[in-house]
This record gives structure tokens, C-alpha cells and sequence, in this order.
């Protein structure tokens, strides 16, 4: 069962959650905890499906998805930020807002399959060299350009969070806004981009879903995956890096139900739809036994800030 | 030192906050070089005027030069780059970064990466300039006060700042400490910088000082020169009227001890010890005073004497019968009160959005019988409380939030007070409040220990404890370092015992 065309597709599985947690952990570590990640892979998904499936043109399609992305949390900062409603609360809603904007703009799509011409561009291309390379190659390095642009983004990502100024900054933002501020960085500025920017990879994360995964419309496509990205933020302790390994190894939990069906193992979907929750909630008790202050969420998660409150 | 030509000058600023007049007109000069006190109560107008400084807030008038240039904030980042510089009482350091990390967060010079040669030796340089000790791998968390401290001025001073401004920057040091902050003060201005320094404590003021401005009520009061004044002067200065400002000791009889602790340890959630075998005792009509850096295991003291830390080891012995093991509602039957004024002041004993009676009735509900609460009873102590301490609120229905920090510490006190207790164990009862009322506490203490009330009283001011307590004991590190008879102690000694340094004096004190 355990085969390299098994962790193959667990690749395969895990580059929607990737492009989620990327999205997430780029938006807490602003200080905000958007949970609406579920509503803005499904904004993209159903915006990128339906630009594609029109203008046949993969650009605009993935344009498109990441401009939902974008605007679901737009619509997220603008509460919480500018007009500090609760963010767990303006999450859910967007959550809500998300699936009823897929449903209502996917109706007519639904059964429709993703044209020709952006599911030939997203055909599987093998890495001259690398792809050569036993285990690893077949595994890492044959798969479609998305999933490559998955690795690129993480490690930027990780680059830019702890090698770069603005990654500094972004990080005392969401661990201190008020020693932020004080030292003349523009913390509403920074939470708005990376909200934003956070939003349009969870975008791309659903537009991965109804292009290439699926690859067709269909009604909630992404079946829970938002929240099993928010599960993968805590699971990565907020890092670029390990969100790579967990993406893949929930994509792993993900797929691994239909591998078992086809062999003599007798084992519930429902026990197996569990998993990536069980180990988020295992590696969440070992988090907070181990109380290191470099693993633990940004401080000022949740919080909202005002330059003049005491 | 030239006045005509003040490198800072604040004119006519007036900012108000709807219809409390905030700053009225005010007026301040400070020159490069010297040090500025700022002297006022609780609400004369300081945060609100260096807040206007650091760009914080937007005059409503007036004008402020630096250099013979009008200068208008709309941002702290204008401020910085004007060279003002603000070390604010509660640091602004992120915990998680290195001391470089936050030594170049928010700098545009640097570049894209973190990873900078130039400014590696940028922070060497002015380390040595200046001579701060900072090691720039270290991270926050694992630094103590006093080195935070070193840091936000260091971080200051990096940004090219050239007037600093200090809130009460020694409140939350040791005496050694200070001494060593006073050191870097001095050589700030030896490089040419203007430091304005806000405190409470006249002893302070009066030692790093060149010139002193008073504010009341948002106006300026008067800006004296150090050697031309002294702290009596300036006190009426501040309060507006003549005040006595020597702290009594009354002399009560010598009575029986009241509390004994014996042997006392306590372990922390993480099973580490936090109180390691302390033992003292207090008598009826005494106050023992506690000295000591934050975090020496006060809380847990109080705590577990109220029952509410669990006691690992040892005896509370009050009144000849052990407290270990007693619910905290049977310690408080027993006569036993605590008030512990937390640094947010509102984090214990008292709920924020509750009013003065609902607040009262927390503590009292489970006297009475029945399953409905009787109201009456705590309508008539609230009224009394607020007429007995004189607490400025608009009634008693009023949610104590809105009301002042000391009157919502007056609120927590007159509570406690009220039981009658025959133990009082007070924490930081005056924490953050100014002189006039902080002698109204002291005076309250002072009569309930002639009522022959033992007293426990934790504290920050070394010199309030040595004026008021008969003898007070220093805790470090979870033990009791020394107990000293408060009329031989010295602010030095008790300053050395605090850090774990031993004294040969202490000894014979702790004989009963």
C-alpha cells in the first residue's frame, strides 16, 4: 500500500491544504486568526473554476481564484481590523459567506469539466535530472506545475518570515503591535497585506481543487479541507517549512481511505476521516507540554489592537 | 545651561478628550543635556503631554520647536525621526525576538535581509559609546528588568534619538538597579541628549534632576532648579496645597504573635518550588513589611496564607490553629483579609464591570441563608465605604471601571477593611497612585493597626516601608533573606538582601 504512487498522490493530495496553511500561517502571523480559510478556498475554487471554464486561459483562471481569495479576506480585515469586530466570529462568517458564494455562482457548473486547454497546461512535467533520481524523483519531482509552485512558496515564504526585514516586522506585528508601533511600523498596513495576500494563496488552494485535483465543478468541493488547514497551522507551529511536511502527510490521511478499500482491510471511512484531527490534536498536547516560547502562536493572536488603549 | 534658548520647547499645548481639559496651555523648556523632571499627581497631565511629544496624540493648540523649528507629529514615526525618543513604563519589546531583533525592527537603512554586517557594528559602536551592556543574541524572555530596560534605551538611542523621555522608568527596579540607570542617564547627557524623567518618588527626582517643571491639574505649575527647591516645596507644588509628608510610625504595645509561619513551601503548576521554607511571624498591632524583587514569591505568600495556593510543606499558624488545608472561605471567618492590587490593578478581587454593591456582596453572599441574594445590607456599606475612604464616584450603581485607579483601589480596600479583620494582608495597595492619596492609605493602615490589627504589607517603596512597618522582612528567590527591625534599615541593605546578598546585620533582628 505503501508504494511511491501512494506518496506520489499524497503530494498530489496535500498541495490544496499547502497553499491554505501558507495562506494561514501568513495571516495569524499578522496577529489575526481568520477562520474563514474553508469559505476562501471555496471562493477561489468556484471563481478559478468558472474564469477557466470560460476563458480556457490558466492565468486567468488562477488570477482569478487568488482575487477571491483575496476579497473573502478583504472582507475579513475590514471587520476585524478597521472596525474590531471579533475575529473568531467574522471568520465563521466568512466561512459562511464563502459556501454560499461557491454554491450560488457554481450552480450552473456543476457536473461541467475543466476544458482542455488548462488541464493539458497542468499536466504532470518530470524535472530533467531530478525526476531521475530513485524514490525521491517520482515522488517530489514529476508532478504538475502547481505543485512545484507549491515548494517555490513555501521556502519564499519561509525566507521572508525569518530572513528578510518586513518578515521581522510582519513577525513583531502579530507578537506585539504595540512595540511594532512604537517603533514606526505601520501595523495596519501590514496586517492588511498579508490578510490579503494570505487570503489569495487560500484561494489558489481551492482553485487546485476544482482545475486540477477534481478536476471539475462540483458542490463544496473542498469538503472540509479549509479546517484541516487551520488544524496544519498549529500541527507546522506556525513554520513555512514544517507546513510542507504536514500538508503532504495530511494529504497522506487524505487519500489513505481510498487506498485501503481496495485491499482485504476492514477499517470505517469515518475512523479514517478522523486522523488528520486526531494528530493535530496529539501534536497540540505535546505544543503545550513542551511550553517553548519559540513554538507557541504569535502573542498577540486574536487580539486586536488600538494605538491609544491602555 | 542657556534658558533663552531651550533645545525643546512646548508652547500653549492644550488637548482635550471631550469635555475633560486634559492639558490647559502648557509650557515646557528642556535643554540639550540636562535632566528634566516631570513632578504631578495622578492626572496633572504628564502621559498626555509626552504622549503629544511621541506623537501619540495631536495637540488640539500650541506648538512644539525643536531646534528653533515648529515641528507637528501625526505619527510616533514622525516623532522618532524628530530625535524624541520614549522608553514607555511597560516595555515594547517583542519577547520572542534577540535583543538585535528588536534593535532593528522597523529600520528602512538595513535592506532587505536581516542578516547585516553594517549594522552588527552599528549597535557595537553605540554600545560603546554609551557604554550599555547589551548582548544582541540574547533574547528577551531570558533578560531581566533592568536589561530590557538597557535595551529600550538602547533601541532609542539606535534610532538617533537625542531627547528621551522616561516613564517612570524605576518603578519596576531594584535599588541597584536604579543606581546603574542613573549611571546611563548621566551619560546620555553627558553626549549632548535631553532626557525627561517622570517618577513619583521625590527621593529620585531630587537626585538625577537639573530642572524640575510641576504640572496640576493640566497646567504648568512651576519650573524650579534643583538647587533652589527642595521636596517639600515641590510636593505643595503639586498637590496645590501645604502637606505633611512624613509617614507616622505609631508605637503600639508589644502583643502576642498573631501569625506564625513555620517552615512554608509552595511548588508552582509546573512542580517547581517557588517558596522555599519561609518562616516569620507577625503580632496583633504590628505591620511586618515585604521587600523584594516581583516575582520572589509575594503573590504565592499571600495566596497560600488566604488558601488559596495549595502548601506543599510547612505551618500557618494563626491564632494558635494551623490555616493549611482551610478553605478560603473559613480563613476569611477566621478573621483574615487579603488585598492584593495587581499591576493591572483590576486582575484581582474586584470585577470590573460590576458595581460598587454587586462588589461588595461577592465577598459576602454566603452569610446569608436562603436562595435569593438580600440586597439591603451591601447598599448600606456601599454607601458607607464611599463616604468613610471618600471615593469620587457618580453612585454606587456605577460599574467600577470607569472610576480612577485609586479610587478603585480604595473600593478593594475599604471591602476588606470593612470585615474587621484581625489579619490584613495588603500587596501594593498604593500601586500607581500619587502622594496626596497614597498617605490616605498609609494613614488607614495606620489605624487599623492601633486598632491592634497584624498587618502584612507588600510593597515597592523602600522608603514607605522603613517609615511605616515596624519590621520588614526582604524576600528573594522564595526565602526570606533577612528581617530587619525598619528603623535601623537602610535602603542599601534592604536593596542588597533583595538580590540574595547576604547581611551580617540580620541575624539578631529576626530574634522575637
Amino acid at each position: 500500500m505503501l508504494t511511491i504512487s501512494f506518496f506520489s498522490a499524497a503530494i498530489i493530495a496535500g498541495t490544496p491544504l499547502l497553499f491554505a496553511t501558507l495562506g494561514e500561517i501568513l495571516t495569524q502571523k499578522t496577529g489575526n486568526l481568520n477562520l474563514g480559510v474553508e469559505g476562501m478556498m471555496l471562493m477561489g475554487a468556484v471563481m478559478g473554476f468558472l474564469v477557466g471554464f470560460h476563458s480556457g486561459n490558466p492565468f486567468l483562471a488562477l488570477l482569478a481564484a487568488m482575487l477571491a481569495g483575496a476579497m473573502g479576506a478583504g472582507i475579513y480585515a475590514l471587520l476585524t481590523i478597521s472596525l474590531r469586530a471579533n475575529q473568531e466570529v467574522s471568520g465563521l462568517a466568512l466561512t459562511t459567506f464563502g459556501t454560499g458564494f461557491s454554491s450560488f455562482l457554481g450552480q450552473s457548473l456543476v457536473g461541467q469539466v475543466t476544458p482542455k486547454s488548462i488541464s493539458n497546461f497542468f499536466n504532470p512535467i518530470a524535472i530533467p535530472g531530478l525526476s531521475k533520481i530513485p524514490v525521491i524523483g517520482p515522488i517530489f519531482f514529476n508532478h504538475d506545475v502547481f505543485v512545484y509552485f507549491g515548494y517555490l512558496t513555501a521556502i519564499l515564504l519561509g525566507i521572508y518570515l525569518y530572513k528578510t526585514q518586513k518578515g521581522l516586522n510582519l513577525r513583531a506585528v502579530g507578537e506585539n503591535p504595540g512595540a511594532a508601533d512604537a517603533a514606526s511600523i505601520n501595523v495596519t498596513l501590514y496586517k492588511y497585506v498579508h490578510i490579503l495576500l494570505g487570503g489569495a494563496l487560500c484561494g489558489l488552494g481551492g482553485a487546485y481543487l476544482s482545475l486540477v485535483y477534481v478536476p471539475a465543478w462540483q458542490e463544496n468541493i473542498t469538503a472540509g479541507r479549509g479546517w484541516i488547514a487551520v488544524a496544519l497551522v498549529i500541527f507546522a507551529v506556525w513554520n513555512p517549512y514544517r507546513a510542507l511536511f504536514g500538508a503532504y502527510l495530511f494529504g497522506g490521511l487524505d487519500i489513505i481511505g481510498f487506498r485501503i478499500q481496495g485491499t482485504s482491510i476492514q477499517v470505517s471511512q469515518y475512523l479514517i476521516d478522523m486522523l488528520p484531527y486526531l494528530v493535530t490534536i496529539i501534536v497540540l498536547v505535546f505544543v503545550s507540554f513542551k511550553k517553548s516560547q519559540e513554538h507557541s502562536p504569535p502573542k498577540g493572536l486574536g487580539k486586536p489592537y488600538f494605538r491609544e488603549e491602555r | 545651561m542657556s534658558t533663552e534658548n531651550p533645545y525643546l520647547k512646548m508652547e500653549g499645548l492644550t488637548k482635550t478628550f471631550g469635555k475633560v481639559i486634559a492639558n490647559n496651555n502648557v509650557n515646557l523648556q528642556v535643554n540639550k543635556g540636562e535632566v528634566h523632571a516631570l513632578l504631578g499627581e495622578n492626572g496633572a497631565g504628564k502621559s498626555t503631554l509626552m504622549n503629544m511629544l511621541s506623537g501619540i496624540y495631536t495637540p488640539d493648540s500650541g506648538s512644539i520647536f525643536i531646534g528653533g523649528n515648529n515641528v507637528k507629529f501625526s505619527s510616533p514615526k514622525d516623532a522618532i525621526d524628530a530625535g524624541i525618543g520614549m522608553i514607555h513604563q511597560h516595555f515594547k519589546l517583542v519577547d520572542v525576538f534577540t535583543a538585535k531583533e528588536n534593535i532593528i525592527l522597523g529600520q528602512k537603512q538595513g535592506g532587505f535581509f536581516t542578516n547585516n554586517k553594517k549594522m552588527g557594528q552599528g549597535i557595537r559602536e553605540l554600545s560603546q559609546k554609551y557604554q550599555l551592556d547589551i548582548d544582541p543574541d540574547k533574547k528577551v524572555y531570558d533578560m531581566s528588568v533592568g536589561e530590557k530596560q538597557t535595551l529600550e534605551i538602547f533601541k532609542v538611542l539606535y534610532r538617533g534619538a537625542n531627547i528621551l523621555i522616561l516613564d517612570e522608568p524605576t518603578a519596576v527596579l531594584t535599588p541597584q538597579e536604579t543606581t546603574k540607570l542613573f549611571k546611563i542617564i548621566k551619560r546620555m547627557t553627558e553626549q549632548d541628549c535631553a532626557v525627561i524623567f517622570i517618577s513619583h518618588k521625590m527621593s529620585e527626582v531630587m537626585e538625577i534632576a537639573d530642572r524640575i517643571t510641576v504640572l496640576r491639574k493640566g497646567q504648568t505649575i512651576a519650573t524650579l532648579d534643583k538647587d533652589k527647591t527642595n521636596p517639600k516645596e515641590l510636593t505643595d507644588l503639586m498637590v496645590g496645597k501645604s502637606v505633611d509628608l512624613s509617614i507616622k510610625r505609631i508605637e503600639t504595645p508589644k502583643e502576642e504573635i498573631a501569625l506564625e509561619v513555620k517552615n512554608l513551601s509552595v511548588l508552582n503548576e509546573e512542580k517547581v518550588q517557588v517558596l522555599k521554607g519561609l518562616n516569620f511571624n507577625i503580632r496583633s498591632g504590628e505591620i511586618l513589611g515585604v521587600a523584594g524583587i516581583a516575582g520572589s514569591g509575594q503573590k504565592e505568600l499571600c495566596e497560600s496564607i488566604a488558601g488559596l495556593y495549595p502548601v506543599h510543606e510547612g505551618e500557618i499558624i494563626f491564632k494558635g490553629e494551623n490555616l493549611v488545608g482551610k478553605k478560603p472561605a473559613e480563613i476569611i471567618a477566621k478573621g483574615v483579609t487579603m488585598s492584593f492590587v495587581p499591576e493591572d490593578r483590576l486582575g484581582m478581587g474586584l470585577v470590573a464591570s460590576m458595581n460598587i454593591v454587586d462588589n461588595l456582596i461577592l465577598k459576602q453572599y454566603q452569610a446569608q441563608k436562603g436562595f435569593l441574594i438580600n440586597r439591603k445590607p451591601a447598599i448600606a456599606k456601599a454607601k458607607e465605604i464611599v463616604k468613610r475612604f471618600d471615593i469620587q464616584t457618580p453612585g454606587i450603581y456605577h460599574p467600577i471601571r470607569d472610576l480612577s485607579g485609586g479610587n478603585i483601589q480604595k473600593v478593594l480596600l475599604g471591602r476588606e477593611l470593612d470585615s474587621n479583620p484581625e489579619l490584613l494582608i495588603t500587596a501594593y495597595p498604593v500601586r500607581g497612585l500619587d502622594i496626596n492619596t497614597c498617605h490616605k492609605i498609609y494613614d488607614l493602615l495606620n489605624e487599623e493597626k492601633k486598632k491592634g490589627v497584624a498587618i502584612l504589607f507588600i510593597a515597592e517603596d523602600l522608603d514607605v516601608l522603613i517609615e511605616l512597618c515596624d519590621r520588614i522582612m526582604v524576600i528573594w528567590d522564595g526565602r526570606v533573606s533577612g528581617i530587619l527591625d525598619a528603623e535601623k534599615a537602610t535602603r542599601e541593605e534592604i536593596g542588597l538582601l533583595m538580590v540574595g546578598e547576604k547581611s551580617d546585620k540580620t541575624e539578631g533582628a529576626y530574634a522575637i
